[in-house]
């Protein structure tokens, strides 16, 4: 093999329609120009499999946004995303002739990636940290109950932006949950495998977790006001 | 002072709104829901969230650098596993 064909940026492969919110499947709405997509993304990646520098390079343009998002918000710092995306094509580089269709191609990707940051933050014990906090009685400054602050509630929509920077700043354990159930849509079985934590845990977390983005949330527009 | 809903207090809904969330079950008839305003808008406010949240999509772009890294990554890997012998090839 010769890397002699790769440009200095991987060509750019026709954008995928937009079909709204796919399920970690990646398995959007059925129609014709999807199947059509479908059908070139696998002969990318038959390609790649073969070897071929440029389908990879081709499939790394396909999917490099919603991996390197899923990294982003799964750690929240621009640095270690960068780190964990590269670290995630690397894998799938040596991985990618032991894909056998058995799911879809963007679900395995996905797995993949998960792995990679778990396997990451695992090394830095933030998982392990954060799942024992979760447990703990929620101290002062957790997310609060409700029945002794004031009526105030979130508007019919969320600013994008907001939500994202809110998601940031979540602890470790309850991003992770919110992420992997809320944003990219596995259900808390799987998540409970992922974390090896329980499927209580999981519900636990993700339940603080939208409890401390609500308190979130409704500061911003207070402070935005003044 | 608020009216204090009958039946269940607000810490005991809250206690187990998370199973109730989780459960999948139509919540809008629930008799503590019918007489406590403060809580109907904590589950309507958990409701948007969870709805917004499924509405970001993956639209954070890596920067252009993040490839050429790969890219030569790739290219250490590559010469690492072929080894030294088969240079003379």
């Amino acid at each position: 093999m010769t890397y002699s064909r790769f440009s200095t940026n991987p060509p750019e492969p026709t954008p995928r329609p937009s079909a709204g919110r796919q399920s970690p499947a990646g398995q959007g709405v059925a129609s014709a120009p999807a199947a059509l997509l479908r059908s070139a993304e696998a002969e990318i990646l038959a390609q790649a499999q073969a070897g071929d520098h440029i389908a990879f390079a081709k499939l790394y343009s396909l999917h490099k946004r919603r991996i390197y998002s899923l990294c982003l918000r799964m750690v929240s710092n621009v640095a270690e995303a960068e780190d964990l995306t590269q670290e995630a094509f690397l894998q799938l580089h040596r991985k990618i002739a032991t894909f056998r269709g058995d799911s879809a191609f963007s679900t395995w990707l996905h797995r993949l990636t998960i792995n990679v940051v778990l396997m990451h933050l695992r090394k830095k014990d933030l998982t392990v940290i954060s799942m024992d906090e979760a447990m703990e009685p929620a101290p002062e400054g957790s997310p609060g109950r409700s029945f002794g602050s004031r009526d105030l509630t979130l508007s019919g929509s969320i600013d994008r932006l907001v939500l994202e920077r809110a998601v940031g700043d979540l602890p470790a354990g309850y991003r992770l949950v919110f992420v992997l159930h809320d944003i990219e849509g596995y259900e808390h079985h799987e998540i409970a495998s992922m974390l090896d934590c329980s499927i209580g845990n999981s519900k636990s977390q993700l339940h603080k977790a939208r409890l401390k983005l609500r308190d979130a949330l409704r500061v911003f527009p207070r402070q935005e006001e003044r | 002072m608020t009216e204090e809903p009958i039946g269940m207090t607000c810490e005991q809904f809250q206690a187990q709104l998370s199973d109730l969330i989780s459960s999948g079950d139509n919540l809008a008839n629930h008799p503590h829901l019918q007489s406590c305003s403060r809580c109907s808008a904590l589950l309507a406010d958990l409701r948007t969230i969870a709805e917004a949240a499924r509405q970001l999509l993956p639209v954070v772009e890596p920067p252009d650098e993040l490839w050429e890294h790969i890219e030569s990554a790739l290219k250490q890997e590559e010469s690492s596993s072929r080894g030294p012998d088969q240079t003379h090839l």
